[in-house]
């Protein structure tokens, strides 16, 4: 059960409360036991201090110096294409999956219905056309 | 006074009435800490009649201003030397906080007394604040954070609870 995730300077967080919930930016430095100050210039976070209660640490990171300034950290981000990283990670599209499905609309809920039944049709099909391939040849 | 919320920091000026015999006073500028601008300049005559010959009724507040953060996302090291009544005497502390601003660190500064030593705030007086120099840091709470390496995990993480009341498996408090 060892570690693998860090508070250190250069984590790359996601937050948990306030406006920019749910956005990342990286951790610049460590204010307190309690607190971190956080920028993330290029995911639209502004450089502020934060509760470690509120951020959620995840596997990226990026090489900056402690307390770099806003123009240091968007290069660092950028060399390491953090946000394009982020993108592809399956916990962001976990989390654009969830907000997709609690912004559907009466007609999409229907369409997802229609859709889900549509895939399910084609599966059972598929399913009772192998067993009874099986219990012909007499392995069901 | 009552520490509300976070405190701010003032500039208060104010100076005894001219009179006939004295026509131009000497002003007097002092920096308080209070929740709003009442509290402060309550606070600077509190202080004032304590100090010089004058009080509310024979002097007047020459101005209050509220003195913002200069640089307020630079994490500092703030050095508070205080003075306060406890249940059997008056004492002098000096604490160190590590905070971005004044105001926050003087109100951590209330809360901590509140805390630690019990002591309300219309006890408490704050002598002096400055931010200290990493180097000059004397307590070892603070210091422990000046590492330009600094690296610690999240160690028992504890998450508002989820699901039912019942489960098969103890929950995991780490986050990994």
């Amino acid at each position: 059960m060892p570690f693998k995730k860090f508070v250190e300077i250069g984590r790359i967080a996601v937050l948990q409360d306030g406006e920019s919930a749910g956005k990342i930016a990286a951790i610049i430095d460590v204010i307190d036991q309690n607190r971190v100050l956080i920028d993330g210039p290029c995911s639209g976070v502004p450089r502020q201090a934060y509760r470690i209660k509120n951020i959620h640490l995840t596997p990226l990171t990026i090489k900056v110096p402690f307390s770099s300034r806003s123009k240091v950290v968007r290069a660092a981000w950028d060399a390491e294409k953090i946000t394009q990283k982020w993108e592809e990670s399956s916990w962001a599209k976990r989390m654009a999956m969830k907000t997709r499905r609690n912004t559907l609309n009466d007609f999409d809920r229907f369409r997802l219905q229609k859709a889900k039944t549509a895939r399910n049709k084609i599966l059972t099909k598929a399913a009772n056309k192998n067993a009874k391939v099986l219990s012909k040849a007499g392995k069901l | 006074m009552r520490a509300s919320g976070t405190l701010k920091e003032y500039r208060v000026i104010g100076r005894k009435l001219p009179t006939p015999d004295e026509p131009e006073t000497p002003l007097y500028r002092m920096k308080i800490f209070a929740p709003d601008q009442v509290v402060a300049k309550s606070r600077f005559w509190y202080f004032l009649r304590q100090l010089r010959k004058f009080k509310k009724t024979t002097g007047e507040i020459v101005s209050v201003e509220e003195i913002r953060e200069q640089k307020p996302l630079k994490i500092k090291n703030f050095g508070i030397w205080l003075r306060y009544d406890s249940r059997s005497g008056t004492h002098n502390m000096y604490r160190e906080y590590r905070d971005l601003n004044v105001s926050a660190a003087i109100t951590q500064c209330y809360r901590d007394m509140g805390a630690r030593h019990r002591a309300r705030a219309h006890a408490i007086q704050i002598i002096r604040v400055e931010p200290v120099a990493a180097s000059k840091t004397r307590r070892p709470l603070v210091q422990q954070m000046h590492d330009s390496k600094i690296k610690f995990p999240l160690t028992s993480r504890v998450q508002k609870r989820g699901g039912s009341l019942f489960k098969a498996k103890r929950p995991d408090t780490y986050f990994q």
